[in-house]
């Protein structure tokens, strides 16, 4: 589960890769990728396991000027749906 | 060329050799025939235009890749162009510190397939001793740090014990598992008598696999691929014809998907003859499924052909001789029977032997 003391990484099948034809960031893993809009791609790119939870919707609220609530509902459903998806886990 | 703007996946079919004789295998009947397998340089530059053109997903896959001595080579240049390269194995032959090499180089997955869960199962469907060895380079992708695939065709013989197939995976701490029924082409189909489930089998599986992908969701990856003789309408073959996939065969052939080379009357390209945007774009083989143009009816006016593109191509040729048939999974197909007569016959199969690919490579023990 993701909750506010999670630092995400992303899981060891998954890696990101900028794509020059869609100028958009993939997040690739065994057979499949994912097309990133900006938002999912910079959350992703935070999930380096380093930053916790809270330190993302942090730099995430400045970069957006958005108020650190509603990007917080926003990154956890999110990353929750990630984690499901066996994309995302909470580093150890 | 209409939709297909650009491939995402390139399969590159490094050999036919294989030390297993898998006897639902994917490679043509006639793989022994073909010529000479690419050089390294002819890969590199392969892999070079299918970046070029848009691939982000590489599987180095066969035959056994592993026969290839040049894999470190092609890995390290798959990796410089920062593909997601995917190494599809049998596990044979492979020692530890060659595995250790591929990690080093950034071999992004590495896929293994078993056969079933027990030794003698198993190599029964390989043809060959395999299986304790499979179960020990399993042990060592994951020891090494890789994320592990674990692959399994599943088919009468082995359905039954797909619970047993899950806790084998878990145990393994595989990342995700592929249990994927067979598709009736090739040896597949020349063994079809031998593997076709019945639907009640297929059913049961098909429940506990859900149950599997619901309990560990997160943690393992669970993914149930249905055979298409017991779907009611074709899934989308290769996401449909030329549209994301393109395969490049031992010998050079640049293909839509791996059997292509077997539909007759079309003309398929070589990358040693031509750059492989251009076969994309123009090549007779590569644009005769495209579109909708070659449908009959009913695909032609059928909603679902923006979804399932007619089917597959490669099954309409295989059943009813006619590559631009209908494909006669679809219960709207004119040649519905032939599966319906199939599945009737599953349900009393009479014995039957498996018939296997003669060996290509000096194999541990080849059985029957």
């Amino acid at each position: 589960m993701i909750s506010a003391t999670t630092r995400p990484r992303l899981a060891s099948k998954a890696r990101l890769r900028f794509d020059r034809k869609s100028t958009r960031y993939m997040l690739l893993y065994p057979e499949k990728g994912l097309e990133l809009n900006e938002t999912a791609a910079d959350i992703l790119k935070l999930c380096t396991g380093e930053h916790s939870l809270a330190e993302i919707v942090d730099q995430l609220s400045r970069k957006y000027g958005r108020d650190a609530p509603d990007v917080e509902r926003d990154v956890v459903a999110f990353l929750q749906t990630m984690a499901d998806r066996g994309l995302v886990q909470d580093a150890p | 060329m209409t939709e297909a703007s650009r491939p995402y996946t390139l399969i590159a079919e490094l050999t036919y050799r294989c030390p297993l004789r898998c006897v639902y295998c994917s490679n043509p009947l006639d793989y022994a025939t073909h010529g000479e397998e690419l050089d390294t340089d002819t890969w590199l530059r392969v892999f070079r235009e299918a970046e070029d053109l848009g691939v982000v997903q590489l599987n180095l896959t066969g035959g056994e890749p592993l026969v290839r001595d040049d894999l470190e080579a092609l890995i390290t240049g798959a990796r410089g162009l920062d593909l997601y390269t995917n190494l599809i194995t049998s596990g044979i032959p492979l020692r530890r510190d060659r595995l250790e090499r591929f990690r080093a180089l950034g071999l992004d997955n590495v896929q293994i397939s078993i056969q079933d869960v027990r030794a003698a199962d198993s190599d029964r469907v390989a043809g060959v001793r395999a299986f304790d060895r499979k179960l020990e380079v399993a042990g060592w992708v994951k020891a090494l740090g890789f994320p592990l695939t674990l692959n399994v065709v599943l088919h009468r013989a082995n359905l039954d014990r797909v619970a047993d197939v899950i806790a084998l995976a878990e145990r393994l701490g595989a990342d995700r598992l592929e249990l994927a029924n067979t598709q009736y082409l090739g040896w597949a189909l020349l063994n079809r008598s031998a593997l076709l489930p019945t639907r009640e089998q297929l059913e049961r599986a098909r429940a506990v696999a859900a149950e599997a992908r619901q309990r560990l969701r997160g943690r393992m990856e669970v993914l149930f691929v249905v055979p298409d003789y017991y779907r009611d309408v074709p899934p989308a073959c290769m996401d449909g014809w030329g549209r994301r996939f393109l395969l490049v065969s031992p010998d050079g052939l640049a293909l839509p998907c791996h059997a292509a080379h077997t539909l007759p009357g079309l003309t398929f390209d070589n990358v040693k003859d031509r750059p492989l945007a251009e076969i994309w774009e123009l090549s007779g083989g590569f644009n005769a499924f495209r579109g909708e143009a070659w449908m009959p009816e009913p695909c032609r006016s059928c909603d679902r052909r923006v979804v399932d593109f007619g089917g597959c191509r490669c099954q309409a040729f295989q059943l009813t001789g006619r590559a631009q048939a209908t494909d006669p999974v679809c219960g709207l197909s004119p040649d519905h029977q032939l599966i319906e007569a199939a599945r009737a016959a599953a349900i009393a199969p009479p014995e039957v032997t498996f018939r296997y690919r003669a060996p290509t490579v000096t194999a541990p023990q080849a059985l029957g």
